[in-house]
């Protein structure tokens, strides 16, 4: 590979309490993704191998809500590493889906998702499952996050914008191009 | 107050509107007059047909030399008035505004049956609100299934009594009514009785037809099945003030 001449930007992506499909919109970027990829690197994401996130990173980019301990402590680091912060997807942005629970007591919604519901060996898993808080929460309600993106997921051209604009210099308005469950 | 009847020799008066000059009607609201010259005013409550309600405040407008905001679907105009409709500082009120009915009850566009054909989402849109700054509040709010054509979700409903009146007057059955006060404010029907229970409401679905938001939906509708026909509105309305 050769050494581009203008530093490219560093991305970070990771999904929190979300279900993957604002990455799956990401990827439906589909040839654009190859124009991007002369302007910005991704060092850290579940689209790549890399197993740390680097020291400093240019732009993070949160998919879902925080709703457990581990969640919590991936936008921390996230919010420590990255200049700019994008709260990408309606989990991430008002808690959508995975926020549903919060009218219901934690105990009521665990009872009904591994006992009330299942058929053969009810049980909670215990095993290398993160501890699930109260109430979920959006991602600025936990860290300060700096451009919202909402949509269920947000379309390929929603986030195609976004990235461009900050490429560019500029300061996306998402607003212009998508909306609450858009 | 009940829509004003046109009267045949109302005076004309002239009035500026973001730095460009009107001539109106004496009797029309400021709300009309945007309305036919196609200036953009923010609304929830109000609606073309129905009495005017005045309690959302989306439409709040500057009136130059005035330091008190005003409700555009309940001022009329007047000879020499100046009014802004678009500064900062309405921007930032509206916003806020939209922000609060979000967090106040349970609004998730993403599995709503009214999602992409609904007025407060479009509003959000509109006004720039990507995200909530305010807590969720976070409540459980009742559904109503109890109708056999229509289902009624507290957790969508922004209390804009659009169904109230058009019950009222265009159906003339007085089907629902509000009920408590704050935070516990509903809407209800008949004396807070099980909509299916009613006897009042003939089952028109005007209410359903005029419900901004997901709150009042056919059965049966899923996630973004619900679309609203309002065209039967200024139609009945006109011929029931002619009346
Ligand atoms: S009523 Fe409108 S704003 Fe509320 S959840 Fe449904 S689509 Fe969204
Ligand atoms: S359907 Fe029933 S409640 Fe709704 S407007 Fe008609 S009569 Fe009133
Ligand atoms: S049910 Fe719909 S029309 Fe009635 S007050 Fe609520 S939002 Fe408005
Ligand atoms: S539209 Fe004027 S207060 Fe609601």
């Amino acid at each position: 590979m050769t050494t581009p001449a203008t530093p490219r930007i560093t991305v970070a992506t990771a999904w929190l309490d979300g279900c993957s499909g604002c990455h799956m919109s990401f990827l439906d970027m589909d040839e654009r993704l190859v124009d991007l990829a002369q302007k910005i690197d991704i060092v850290y994401s579940p689209l790549v191998d890399t197993k740390e996130l680097p020291e400093q990173v240019d732009v993070g980019i949160l998919e879902g809500s925080i709703s457990s301990e581990s969640d919590l402590h991936h936008a921390k680091e996230f919010r420590k590493h990255c200049k700019l912060l994008i709260s990408l997807g309606d989990c991430a942005v008002n808690g959508n889906v995975p926020a549903m629970r919060n009218p219901f007591k934690l105990a009521d919604v665990i009872d009904r998702a591994y006992r009330e519901n299942v058929d053969l060996q009810p049980q909670l898993p215990t095993v290398g499952v993160p501890v699930l808080f109260q109430q979920v929460r959006p991602i600025h309600g936990c860290v300060k996050v700096d451009v919202f993106v909402p949509g269920c997921p947000p379309h390929a051209d929603a986030i195609f914008y976004v990235l461009n604009e900050l490429i560019e210099g500029r300061t996306p308005d998402p607003s212009r191009v998508t909306r609450f469950g858009a | 107050m009940p829509p004003p009847a046109p009267q045949p020799n109302v005076r004309v008066v002239t009035l500026t509107i973001d730095g460009k000059d009107f001539s109106a009607r004496a009797d029309e609201t400021v709300i009309e007059l945007c309305r036919e010259n196609k200036i953009p005013i923010p609304s929830l409550c109000y609606m073309d047909g129905l009495s005017i309600w005045g309690a959302c405040r989306l439409c709040l407008v500057e009136v130059v030399g005035q330091g008190r905001l005003v409700a555009a679907c309940s001022t009329r105009v007047a000879e020499g008035m100046n009014i802004r409709t678009n500064t900062e500082r309405l921007q930032r009120y509206r916003r806020t505004i939209v922000e609060l009915l979000f967090a106040e009850r349970n609004h998730v566009c993403s599995v709503c049956v009214s999602n992409g054909h609904c007025e407060l989402q479009w509003l959000a849109q509109k006004c720039g609100v990507d995200h909530v700054r305010v807590p969720y509040r976070q409540v459980r709010n009742e559904v109503d299934s109890s109708h056999e054509m229509f289902r009624l979700d507290h957790n969508r409903c922004i209390l804009c009594t659009r169904c109230v009146r058009v019950c009222d007057e265009i159906e003339g059955a007085h089907t629902w009514d509000v009920m408590g006060r704050g935070s516990d404010c509903r809407v209800i029907t008949d004396l807070a009785r099980p909509w299916g229970e009613s006897e009042t409401c003939t089952g028109c679905g005007k209410c359903v037809q005029v419900c901004p938001t997901g709150a009042l939906v056919k059965q049966g509708t899923s996630a973004g099945e619900m679309v609203k026909d309002q065209h039967f509105l200024p139609i009945l309305a006109r011929r029931r003030h002619a009346q």
